[in-house]
């Protein structure tokens, strides 16, 4: 928990320690971080002045100049300290604040550094206490020396003075091989590129009054589309998007987890260190560990690759950027991902072991499911075609959607599965993504059993184990009410037995 | 062995019956909100024909009507919270039920809270969090001096626990 107290207010925690400051190099980083919010508007008041309209542009540059004088500024009014007990940050002009976290609340250690920090030797460190991370509460220091930084990390971590360099033996678990780049295309990552990149695109296009159409190539390539039979173009724009998302989902993989290693130190903590051009490297201590996920997305799974997460508190799950913080293992050979989440948690049986199928109960209900959302769809479809007089292959096409999310039912019902190893829980769902999770029954802290009047009619539940770490609850769907009982009593003893009747 | 047998049972109390009324007013206010743009509908087509504004306006009473009607009654045979020396246990819901079981050497706040409904029917609720966000138990319409009991009575049991509950 991070606690904030105003200076005035503060009880003196304790003395002795020295308040240090950020690397004087950030001064001149921060200004180019600054700069890179302005591309945009800069790029409008050029071609604004030219075109007599560049008041937004001239309001957003003088507010970024602002932006840079502040960036200036937090040099002179941000410094820190670590005494024995907690670690300090002082910062703000007007208002300010001291920022005091209990060293026994840190869970984990984040150390960034983008292409620029590194042209200047720098470092960003910021230390996760779990709750607060989500509200930007935590302590982050943008702009340490990358030598200090890495004092830091290792003294808030391993509770030894920033001294006693190297003494720690480290066991690597995992390091990169290059060739685990061929699973690159498979993870999709490059569509969320072509998204950001159209997102730019229109910005652009929109501040900046183009006409897209004029420009040469775009001209001539959409004339050669609108030649083309529909069909026919429709394929090629498909070909040209699956081979764009292949190239940038390889290029987004090697900018990722180039120099890819996880390591194990003897003090108990795992160490991620990853990135081409924007280096990071996590620490987690094992003792938050609460388990792992091994997740095999739809197509990672077709050429046999998977990846692994970490479920550990202090660590949510998040999205993009966010959620590199948890994980433990790029794609990579599905066997070696078995391996290494297995080694991560001390024992293979947990994710090798048989899971007891969830029965034809639950594959029934995966089926009309699916045969209900596809059939609606398809009588939308329907609806527009004879009502909206859409043409008719267009129905055709939508029929195509019956047989695939029959398939698609058909797969996740050969997902299900749970199983009670000896201090583990395992779950595995999912088609789209498939997903195995290994959770530590101790660090299960509630039962919540969910039934729909769908479920109750066929004697179902979907028993959800909630944890402190990770995505904070874990299912297992559609599961025989008895056998949910079962694990739930297993898993957790001397909880439910009061609650029970003949 | 009785463990193939066994069956959980539903949480020892009902919640007070004025919580009928509590989710009966609720549910009202809902139907409201939903017939504001339904009125902004029939202003803004002011000349064309009143026959679908009719419609939907049946619709939304039928349905408002079962829900007001339906609802409570379901929610107050399922609604029941229990709490033990070792653990919380709750049934909420009415087409989709969940029970909830946290053992209390996992509890980390216990809330009460009257909202202004609430404290029409002199109600409370009492929310009971766990380390995981997908975890709290949550009672709702309990009897106002209910709910200061169970919160008093949790409240000395966490205590007397250790331990950072995660």
């Amino acid at each position: 928990m991070t606690t904030t107290v105003d200076v005035e207010e503060e009880a003196p925690v304790d003395t002795g320690a020295d308040w240090r400051r950020l690397s004087p190099r950030m001064l001149a980083v921060h200004p180019v971080m600054e700069l890179r919010r302005l591309i945009f508007p800069l790029i409008a008041v050029l071609i604004g002045v030219q075109s007599g309209d560049g008041d937004a542009g001239w309001w957003a540059l003088g507010i970024g100049g602002i932006g840079i004088a502040l960036g200036f500024l937090r040099y002179f009014t941000t410094s820190y300290r670590i005494t024995p007990i907690h670690v300090q940050l002082r910062r703000g002009l007007f208002r300010r604040r001291t920022l005091t976290v209990p060293r026994d609340r840190i869970r984990t250690v984040d150390v960034t550094s983008n292409v620029l920090h590194r042209v200047f030797g720098l470092a960003r460190v910021t230390v996760g206490t779990g709750q607060t991370d989500k509200k930007n509460h935590g302590v982050k220091l943008d702009g340490l020396a990358a030598g200090a930084a890495e004092n830091l990390h290792r003294e808030l971590l391993h509770r030894s003075p920033a001294a006693e360099e190297d003494v720690q033996p480290e066991t690597v678990l995992a390091a990169l091989r290059p060739a685990w780049i061929r699973y690159g295309p498979f993870t999709l990552s490059g569509l969320v590129a072509i998204g950001v990149l159209f997102g730019l695109g229109s910005r652009l296009v929109n501040e900046s009054h183009v006409d897209l159409t004029e420009i040469g190539p775009v001209h001539d390539s959409m004339d050669y589309l609108a030649d083309r039979p529909l069909p026919v173009a429709i394929l090629l724009v498909a070909a040209a998007v699956i081979v764009f998302t292949a190239v940038a989902s390889t290029g987004g993989y090697i900018l990722s987890f180039w120099n890819f290693r996880l390591s194990r130190h003897e003090s108990g903590t795992l160490h991620v260190r990853r990135g081409l051009l924007t280096t990071r490297s996590t620490t987690i201590e094992e003792r938050r560990l609460r388990g792992v996920e091994l997740s095999e997305p739809l197509l990672l799974r077709a050429v046999r690759g998977a990846r692994v997460i970490a479920i550990a508190t202090g660590l949510r799950v998040g999205r993009g950027a966010e959620r590199g913080g948890s994980i433990l293992l790029p794609p990579a050979p599905r066997a070696v991902a078995v391996d290494v989440a297995a080694t991560v948690i001390g024992e293979a049986e947990p994710l090798t072991m048989a899971l007891t199928t969830h029965g034809p109960r639950a594959s029934l209900r995966r089926l009309t499911r699916a045969v209900t959302v596809s059939t609606v769809l398809v009588l939308v479809v329907l609806a527009f075609v004879l009502l909206a007089s859409a043409p008719w292959w267009a129905f055709w096409t939508a029929l195509v959607m019956l047989p695939l999310s029959m398939l698609l039912a058909r797969d996740r019902s050969a997902a299900l599965g749970h199983a009670l190893a000896e201090d583990w829980l395992v779950s595995r769902h999912g088609s789209l993504v498939r997903r195995r999770y290994v959770l530590r029954t101790d660090a299960v802290i509630g039962w919540n059993l969910t039934t729909s009047v769908f479920q109750r009619r066929v004697g179902l539940t979907t028993l959800v184990a909630t944890t402190a770490g990770g995505r904070q609850s874990y299912a297992i769907p559609d599961v025989d009410d008895a056998e949910a009982l079962r694990v739930a009593r297993a898993a957790v003893p001397g909880l439910l037995h009061q609650f029970l009747v003949d | 062995m009785t463990a193939d047998t066994a069956r959980l049972r539903p949480p020892a109390h009902r919640v007070s019956p004025r919580a009928l009324w509590y989710w009966t007013v609720k549910a009202a206010v809902l139907w409201i909100v939903l017939l504001v743009p339904q009125v902004i509908w029939w202003f803004a087509d002011s000349d064309g024909a009143s026959l679908p504004h009719v419609i939907v306006g049946v619709v939304w009473l039928l349905l408002a009507a079962v829900h007001m009607v339906v609802m409570p009654q379901w929610r107050y045979r399922v609604h029941r919270w229990e709490a033990t020396d070792t653990a919380v246990y709750t049934q909420t819901g009415w087409l989709n039920q969940e029970r909830r079981i946290a053992p209390i050497s996992r509890v980390q706040t216990v809330d009460s809270e009257r909202g202004p409904i609430e404290q029409l029917f002199k109600l409370a609720n009492v929310t009971v969090t766990t380390a995981s966000a997908a975890g709290p138990l949550k009672i709702d319409g309990l009897a106002a001096a209910d709910a200061d009991q169970l919160v008093t009575d949790l409240t000395t049991r966490v205590g007397r626990t250790t331990g950072d509950a995660t």
